[in-house]
């Protein structure tokens, strides 16, 4: 756990102000018309514009609300409490009859749920123009990848007991399990890439990377559909399903918005 | 209460152990270890229920293995009737009405009739039977059963030639069971054996567990149970038996024919499409401190059922 949460917390107070993009804040562009998930296509005029994904710190964005290192601190102890939950309930011997399905399904869950969550810092940040949401993003992908690691490891101690055979044999043979590890190998370079160094190396390409995102949430919820669809009950995924798709439709109308009012720009 | 649990517990000397049982002597070591502390637990949880009484003399049929504790037994369910969760049976089966309660048996049979609950109650002899339990999903319990053989029954009704199969009917009432406003199956769950599994002495019908008449969540008042197949083909609060020529088709195949097969026999050679069946989870046992235990052919029941399927392709006829 420390390994993953706690660097968390120490770079995403200082990532704001390095991030790529926060370097040329001056030319920042009007907040609505920045295209947020996807960056303008090298064609455009506005590509030189620092996107909102990565310059959550513009000097303009300053805002009002609680300071940002209370927020950090109340989100972080916020994602700690499923682990709690789990730690307290085990402590007290009421995890039911079937341990070790409910830490699995409770990680699960959980690694989904916040990789959801990360993807609506920023839809959310847009719409409530609250800037400072941008800083919590970093945390919260990494505890859904924290989540992942739970999860994962469930399954290859406790549920496994380290059987490599039998792991490869259900990561080649059931697509279900192909896509749970498919999706935790997609979190994983997406964790490893998530400090300032790395965002500083990558520069733009750092952006396009870590669009992977919709692709581990996707993998996700095909991952838990999958496992859900020989009993028919598909209410759940769906339900993340929408939720994904709502984040993912919210971010292309606004890139869509974005490219018509440059193309008109452009025109005049 | 403590001499109702050391009868129900106590092998009878007839008892033959089968070879996988004695082959395996480290857990029946720790079998016995464990055996003085769970007696208490045992005790102390049957009280708590404090169902109905319903005894059966023991039976050499049964297997000495540790038996679940009884809360998990009354509390681990799948009964999708009442949810799809395995605390919702526990936590909705309460309103279930189980009096009054008919069973019509009908179709190739030379006496079809309808029999209420209180005549099956009386028409043979109750035995407890503790059977090995393989949920399909990769979990296991050992459950101590009341009962007597189903073949009882089909004795009576006098099967025509004409019958190959048998096919249980399960409740479906929208106004007790609020799963069944859920599409996860196609309603009423069935279930179907042939009859020869049907007429083989361990097929159970099963009327208690644990001593008791069985709680609402485990199949009130009225289930079937098959050790040597996966826990889905023993159908609960069964309100119809109809004998036919043709295979009747199982709820669980209808909905995923690739998944469920219509014999779904114990068989760790024969995975699951989305996991593996070599193993499986004891419930109450294995987990946090013990690896999964290999899960036998025909759960551990080969030496009375095998035979039943000599010939068959078991990979085909899953």
């Amino acid at each position: 756990m420390r390994g993953t949460a706690d660097p968390a917390a120490t770079r995403a107070t200082t990532s704001s102000a390095i991030g790529p993009g926060a370097a040329t804040p001056g030319a920042a562009t009007p907040r609505a018309s920045t295209p947020s998930a996807a960056t303008p296509s090298a064609a455009t005029p506005s590509a030189a514009t620092p996107s909102a994904e990565t310059s959550p710190a513009r000097p303009a964005a300053r805002g009002s609300g609680p300071s940002p290192g209370a927020l950090k601190v109340v989100v972080f102890l916020l994602c700690l409490v499923p682990l709690a939950r789990v730690l307290v309930l085990g402590w007290l011997d009421r995890l039911g009859s079937n341990p070790v399905e409910f830490v699995t399904r409770s990680s699960g869950t959980w690694t989904l749920v916040l990789l959801l969550a990360a993807l609506a810092v920023t839809p959310l940040r847009r719409l409530t123009g609250w800037n400072r949401l941008a800083r919590i993003r970093r945390m919260v992908g990494l505890f859904a990848f924290f989540y992942g690691c739970l999860h994962l490891s469930t399954y290859i101690w406790l549920d496994q007991w380290f059987d490599w055979g039998a792991i490869a044999l259900d990561v080649l043979d059931r697509p279900f399990i192909t896509a749970g590890m498919a999706t935790w190998l997609v979190l994983l370079i997406l964790a490893l890439t998530s400090t300032d160094a790395m965002m500083r190396r990558l520069g733009r390409r750092w952006q396009r990377l870590h669009r992977l995102v919709y692709l581990a949430a996707g993998l996700a919820i095909l991952h838990f559909a999958w496992h859900k669809a020989g009993k028919n009950l598909l209410g759940e995924p769906l339900i993340y399903g929408l939720v994904l798709a709502m984040l993912l439709g919210l971010r292309l109308w606004w890139h869509w918005r974005a490219a018509r009012r440059n193309r008109s720009v452009l025109a005049s | 209460m403590l001499l109702r649990t050391v009868t129900a517990n106590t092998p009878a000397s007839s008892e033959i152990t089968p070879r996988s049982v004695y082959s395996d002597r480290r857990r029946l070591m720790l079998t016995g270890a464990l055996a003085a502390p769970w007696l208490a637990g045992m005790t102390s949880a049957a009280r708590a229920a404090g169902g109905a009484k319903l005894a059966g003399r023991p039976s050499p049929l049964s297997t000495t293995e540790k038996a679940t504790p009884y809360k998990d037994v009354t509390g681990y369910n799948n009964f999708y009737e009442f949810g799809t969760e395995k605390d919702d049976p526990a936590r909705m089966a309460s309103v279930l009405k189980t009096r009054p309660w008919t069973v019509s048996v009908e179709g190739e049979v030379l006496k079809p009739r309808t029999f209420a609950i209180d005549e099956l109650l009386k028409l043979a002899a109750m035995e407890e039977r503790v059977y090995r339990l393989r949920c399909v999903e990769g979990w296991s319990m050992v459950v101590p059963w009341t009962g007597y053989p189903l073949a009882e029954l089909i004795r009576r009704v006098e099967p025509t030639g004409n019958a190959k199969y048998v096919e249980f009917v399960t409740l479906a009432d929208k106004a007790q069971m609020p799963g069944l406003w859920s599409p996860v199956l196609n309603w009423p769950y069935t279930e179907g054996l042939r009859l020869d599994e049907a007429m083989h002495p361990l097929t159970l019908l099963t009327f208690g567990v644990y001593g008791e008449v069985l709680p609402n969540q485990n199949g009130a008042p009225l289930r079937l149970t098959v050790p040597w197949k996966y826990g889905f083909k023993s159908g609960k609060s069964i309100v119809k038996i109809r004998f036919t020529e043709k295979q009747p088709v199982s709820s669980w195949t209808r909905a995923a024919p690739q998944e469920y097969g219509f014999f779904s026999n114990v068989n760790p050679d024969v995975p699951h499409p989305r996991w593996s069946q070599a193993t499986e989870r004891r419930i109450g046992e294995d987990g946090f401190l013990q690896k999964k235990r290999k899960t036998l052919p025909f759960n551990g029941y080969s030496e009375q059922v095998a035979s039943l399927y000599a010939g068959m392709d078991l990979r085909k006829n899953f």
